[in-house]
């Protein structure tokens, strides 16, 4: 019985009148965070775009360099893994551990391959010399300055969305943890809700992302 | 509690259509549509966008409050582009007195 009044405190806190009212305020609070992170990137993608439209053959150069084929394969593995969360979320909204655990694992390795996709296409940046800074080449370009400006934006615009996908990987094992411990129900299952939040948030930079940074010069090569 | 709870089917025909729109907005990078290719592109991102926080992120269940900020949220980011870029396409328009 003790745990059981344990898992109860767990279901409602008494600033709140009701268990709904508290699931409301948790939502809208990750919302808010989340708007927080659209105006952080936001402020990257007008970077970009201004840029894009000062140097617009320099950029169609260098994004024409981009791997398309791997970006959309990328694109695939995190619109999985997408599904995979939301397949979690729901079986802790239908109380059902062993599938939460099972969607979030899967979730977690779809995660992990995005990362690993990543961390070969940045490999094959720095054998190519198209890290900005000493050693820097890109060729069919004379304008090796405005090339670095469109590499330093790709890694700093990818790089800081690699950040989210390792503090997500973060978040779903600790997640995995909380649900083994049988820490969440039907009736209570916040957490799982939230992080999903948080994962297809991830998921959607990723959606503007992939077209901006490798898709609309393609036309031009 | 009432708390919606979509099916299996709901949430594998999104998955569906999201794979979908990203083959299409790979395939149309490659044929000339010139100043279109972007619109295209970001056409196709924004449904994409649509379709994840509306399904997956149970935005459709929320409550409006919830709702309220989200739209709230985008048209600061829509004054953050649109503001920028008025004042950037524009610099050359008028001349700058003292200069």
């Amino acid at each position: 019985m003790a745990d059981h009044a344990h898992a109860e405190t767990l279901a409602l806190r008494e600033q709140f009148d009701t268990a709904e009212q508290q699931k409301d305020a948790s939502t809208l609070g990750m919302w808010v965070f989340l708007i927080t992170e659209v105006m952080f990137f936001g402020g990257m993608f007008l970077a970009y775009t201004i840029y894009r439209n000062v140097y617009p053959t320099v950029f169609a150069v260098a994004s024409g360099s981009l791997n398309a084929v791997i970006g959309a394969i990328n694109t695939a593995v995190l619109l999985c893994s997408s599904f995979t969360m939301v397949l979690a979320v729901r079986a802790a909204q239908l109380g059902q551990r062993k599938a939460i655990i099972l969607f979030l694992i899967l979730t977690l390795i779809l995660g992990l391959v995005f990362l690993g996709v990543k961390a070969y296409e940045w490999n094959e940046k720095f054998q190519e010399h198209h890290i900005p800074g000493h050693g820097f080449h890109l060729e069919g370009t004379e304008m090796q300055g405005q090339a670095q400006l469109f590499f330093s934006l790709y890694f700093v615009m990818t790089g800081l969305h690699a950040a989210h996908m390792v503090i997500g990987v973060g978040i779903l094992t600790w997640m995995i943890v909380l649900t083994a411990k049988g820490r969440f129900s039907a009736d209570y299952m916040t957490p799982i809700d939230i992080s999903g939040l948080y994962w297809h948030f991830v998921d959607i930079i990723w959606i503007f992302l992939f077209p901006l940074l490798y898709l609309i010069d393609r036309h031009m090569k | 509690m009432t708390e919606h709870v979509d099916s299996v089917k709901t949430y594998t025909g999104i998955w569906a259509l999201l794979l979908a729109l990203t083959g299409i907005t790979t395939a149309v990078a490659y044929v000339d549509l010139g100043a279109f290719s972007v619109v295209v592109a970001l056409l196709i991102a924004v449904v994409k966008m649509l379709l994840v926080a509306l399904f997956f992120m149970h935005v459709r269940h929320s409550t409006k409050l919830t709702k309220l900020v989200l739209v709230g949220g985008l048209l600061w980011l829509l004054i953050l582009i649109a503001f920028t870029l008025a004042d950037v396409w524009t610099r050359g328009l008028i001349g700058t007195p003292g200069r």
